[in-house]
């Protein structure tokens, strides 16, 4: 190796003029665009504009361009949440072995990621109780749309309804309605009850053509569910699978899915990235019953040759690149990264401090909703229920103007209504709700 | 030929390798101090309590178990694995690009703006007039694409045509995003020469035809030669050309989708535009499409407003596939990576790839049926199973081909080196494809030995599932 020629070309290919012209000179072309078989009619020829920019100019730039968003305070939740993530999770996910590696197809060699996923799928299974976890999805919504196919393949030829709470976050929704649009599914809602789901509607609506009803703990509006187990029994009256939504910190500490009936699980993983504008990990988890029909990647334990025990891909004829039209769901390319962090995010934590984690997530909610309760003009929390990392409270001001306020004073709240707003409290904000207080006694009156 | 050896962390006792966490500790936590009343939490919870150091000995030991393309060549045809610079990872971690995907349009201007920039780059790159970035994958951007093609088609009337055309050797997520879009799927058979054989595809149009989905080069690294006369047959019947970008490193500043015909196109960005892989994702799939589409896309979809950038919901949008942005870190990089190589320097990605496909392809003993090709090529084990070949190669440090996809080259090895690699590298793949096929059917069924596991049985994994550590303690 002598070096490379980065003036004109890109600065990952190593090749030097002299490499390349004799790498030509073997392949028996004299020309870089005499190996493209392109017919002249659709050779492009033209430029795309995009100049090309160092390192360091591209790190200033987006520096720069990021930079332009505003330092605010987040009291978002909402189904994107902000946990502090421990140190380890970057240094060891950044281990480029992980990093710049590809889905495990060749296992003897790819044991250490085939592990990570293991010990993820196990995670899951402890913490839902149900037998089986995939080893992740895009994210919540998208495991959603999965759950609704799967109800649609288990209950094939008897139904075609799906009943998810009328507070379900639009977008959420709007996601399972795209899922569903190849099935004959109809998506219906439930209504609620002081922000839980009303289970006596619920009893009213399910029928023997319902083939999945679907609940949130906490809710969008981060109260927590008081009747699951009921919401259970009524889904298995009508042979209907119980898809409960949620995610791991709550998992720490709400009741335990398989204790309430559930047959699905599903949720963001939130933990192992900060707040990403959106991105995250699906979680899916389900009863080992359903094990064939379940979407996405499954990791096995085996053997060797040499008699040790040893991690593989398995029942890939579930998946799209042996069944193709008949696979259980069109996923390849999932979040197997984002399960490592989450992975070493909740090893880092252990039990005592993910159900620590859970229990702040109790009290700061309690504590805060009590707060700006003393706040004149803002009643909270708007229900009358235990909360989750959120809740909402009634503003007598309009909803929008002040969180208007409240951003130019630095902080960052859903404004769900006229009046009413949304905060949610975690680990990564909490040391900052006495400003928030302050701040909303200042433009909320 | 380069040595090899993967580090193997074994347990005390020699019945497996790196002890599981829960075989390190496993530590029940009661929720007893809890502030909730009993009925609504848990009993206790179960995992592994584990130190720092522990755990950084544990995942540290788990990475040496595993190889990346950090690790060596690493020539999975079709995948596109290539480096993948690490100022990328930097600026990912910015801390303003970590923003709630709820904040106001006015507090997240540098986002959007980033947004814009990478619409703007990619639909010059691809031809195409407009693009959303919110598929979170691949398949994910198919998807979108059919649920496009879907409303286009039911917008003008034409809500009945209910079949999408694929190629038998197209990747299998087009077949599965076509199904999920409740489409019939009409495979369409392979040419003598590998390609669209046009007399097939005239057979499988009709006025049911919703569209025709491809990949150029296809996945034999074949150019389609014949594209505008396969674009305007698919046109004539009133279906829509769709493109998988799964092999657009072959053509960045060569040809353009849309020049040739394209009505919607995805974007892998973690192939063509260096994101890495992560061990399977993430990924991100953004879809580009001609302006009759432009009206049915997903946000988001992001313009210059009068107060600045702004994000903005198309006139008859079919609505959300993923729940917020997508996935929004992924992009960050694509766009630093874009920014790096500019036109010159993705040029040369396409060109260097395709040398090195070339060259290799040249090089080795084993026969490749089809050609010319471009980044990658197909070739065949003959009477060896390419399975074994891939074990086999794994014993001389680099990571094998694609095996036994597409079916139409049988034994096949899918090839695809990347630009990447210098002459030496190829060079030395080329010196462990030819060893192996010296290689009788004893060693390869050995095989491999320096890897961290042995051969592994992958039809007792499926037949005796145990896919967690609870399920081991049964």
């Amino acid at each position: 190796m002598t070096g490379h020629d980065t003036a004109a070309g890109s600065p990952f290919a190593p090749h030097t003029p002299e490499e390349t012209a004799a790498m030509l000179d073997a392949v028996g072309v004299d020309d870089e665009a005499d190996l493209f078989d392109i017919p002249d009619a659709v050779r492009f020829d033209g430029e795309f504009g995009i100049e090309q920019r160092s390192e360091r100019a591209v790190r200033r730039e987006l520096r720069g361009t990021l930079g332009d968003n505003d330092d605010l305070t987040e009291f978002l939740g909402r189904g994107h949440y902000d946990h502090y993530v421990p140190s380890p999770v970057d240094h060891l996910s950044l281990r480029s072995e992980f990093l710049t590696s590809y889905t495990q197809y060749q296992p003897e060699i790819t044991q250490g990621f085939l592990q990570v996923l293991f010990e993820y799928q196990s995670m899951l299974v402890e913490l839902t109780g149900l037998g089986i976890a995939n080893c992740s999805m895009y994210d919540a919504a998208t495991a959603l749309g999965e759950a609704a196919t799967l109800a649609d393949r288990v209950r094939a030829t008897s139904g075609h309804r799906v009943l998810v709470p009328e507070l379900l976050r639009e977008e959420r929704r709007d996601v399972l309605e795209n899922y569903v649009a190849g099935t004959d599914l109809v998506v219906e809602d439930v209504p609620d009850d002081d922000g839980n789901l009303d289970v006596d509607a619920l009893a009213d609506l399910a029928d023997d053509e319902t083939v999945m009803v679907y609940a949130e703990n906490p809710s969008v509006r981060g109260t927590i569910e008081e009747r699951l187990a009921e919401i259970g029994d009524l889904a298995d009256d009508h042979d209907a699978l119980f898809v409960l939504g949620t995610d791991l910190v709550a998992l720490g500490l709400l009741q335990r899915p398989a204790d309430v009936g559930a047959d699905v699980v599903v949720g963001d993983a939130s933990l192992g990235l900060p707040t990403s504008y959106g991105m995250g990990m699906g979680l899916f988890a389900t009863r080992e019953e359903y094990v064939r029909q379940v979407p996405g990647r499954l990791v096995g334990a085996s053997d060797d040759e040499s008699g040790r025990r040893a991690y593989t891909l398995t029942l890939q004829t579930r998946e799209q690149h042996i069944r193709r039209e008949r696979a259980t769901s069109n996923i390849c390319t999932n979040q197997a990264w984002v399960a490592l962090r989450t992975a070493i995010h909740v090893a880092s934590l252990g039990p005592s401090g993910l159900v620590d984690l859970a229990e702040t997530c109790v009290t700061e909610a309690r504590d805060l909703a009590s707060a700006v309760d003393d706040v004149d003009g803002v009643q909270a929390p708007v229900h009358d229920r235990h909360h989750f990392r959120e809740f909402v409270a009634h503003t007598d001001q309009p909803a929008p103007a002040v969180a208007d306020d409240l951003e130019a004073e630095g902080f960052a709240v859903h404004a769900l209504g006229d009046h009413e707003l949304q905060f949610c409290v975690t680990d990564a904000n909490a040391g900052s709700t006495d400003e928030l207080v302050a701040a909303l006694g200042e433009v909320a009156r | 030929m380069t040595t090899f050896d993967q580090a193997r962390w074994s347990d005390d006792d020699g019945d497996g390798y790196e002890p599981l966490l829960s075989e390190k500790d496993a530590t029940e936590v009661d929720t007893d101090g809890s502030p909730l009343p009993d009925d609504l939490t848990r009993d206790a919870v179960e995992l592994p309590e584990l130190s720092e150091p522990e755990i950084a000995r544990h995942y540290t030991r788990l990475s040496e178990m595993n190889y990346g393309v950090d690790s060596g060549p690493y020539p999975l045809g079709s995948c596109t694995m290539k480096y993948n610079p690490k100022f990328t990872e930097d600026v990912a971690a910015l801390p303003d690009a970590a923003v709630h995907p709820d904040r106001s349009e006015g507090s997240v201007q540098g986002s959007l703006e980033l947004l814009y920039d990478l619409q703007d780059y990619l639909a010059r790159i691809g031809g195409m007039d407009a693009v959303t970035l919110q598929p979170p994958a691949g398949a994910a951007g198919e998807f979108t694409g059919i649920l496009v093609a879907k409303a286009y088609h039911e917008a003008n009337g034409e809500g009945d045509r209910n079949e999408v055309i694929v190629p038998e050797s197209a990747h299998g997520t087009n077949f599965a995003s076509a199904a999920l879009g409740g489409y019939d799927v009409v495979e369409l058979p392979g040419g003598d020469d590998g390609r669209v054989d046009l007399e097939a595809l005239e057979a499988a149009l009709s006025e049911d035809t919703a569209a025709l989905m491809l990949t150029n080069p296809n996945t034999l690294g074949l150019f389609e030669r014949d594209i505008e006369e396969i674009a305007d047959m698919v046109h004539d019947v009133g279906g829509l050309l769709y493109y998988d970008g799964a092999n657009l490193n072959a053509l960045l500043g060569r040809a353009r989708p849309g020049d040739m015909g394209f009505d919607i196109m995805h974007y892998n960005v973690h192939k063509t535009f260096a994101t890495p892989h992560g061990g399977g994702g993430p990924g991100a799939g953004p879809v580009g499409v001609v302006s009759d589409l432009e009206p049915f896309l997903p946000t988001p979809r992001v313009r210059e407003g009068e107060d600045g950038y702004e994000l903005f919901e198309p006139a008859e949008t079919i609505g959300k596939v993923h729940g917020f942005q997508g996935n929004w870190l992924v992009l960050v990089k694509a766009y630093a990576y874009i920014a790096r190589l500019g036109d010159a320097g993705l040029r040369d990605a396409s060109a260097k790839a395709v040398l090195n496909a070339n060259y290799l392809g040249e090089r080795i003993d084993y026969d490749v049926p089809y050609g010319p090709y471009h980044h990658e090529f197909v070739a065949s084990a003959g009477d060896q199973d390419a399975a074994d070949v891939a074990k086999r190669m794994l014993d001389y440090g680099v990571h094998p081909p694609t095996t036994k996809w597409p079916e139409i080259v049988p034994e096949a090895l899918m090839t695809e080196p990347t630009e990447i690699e210098n002459r030496e590298t190829l060079d030395q793949l080329a010196a462990a494809f030819d060893a192996v096929a010296d290689e009788d059917d004893d060693a390869l069924a050995s095989a491999p030995e320096r890897t961290a596991a042995r051969r592994i049985d992958q039809t007792s994994a499926a037949r005796d599932l145990r896919l967690s550590w609870q399920s081991l303690e049964e």
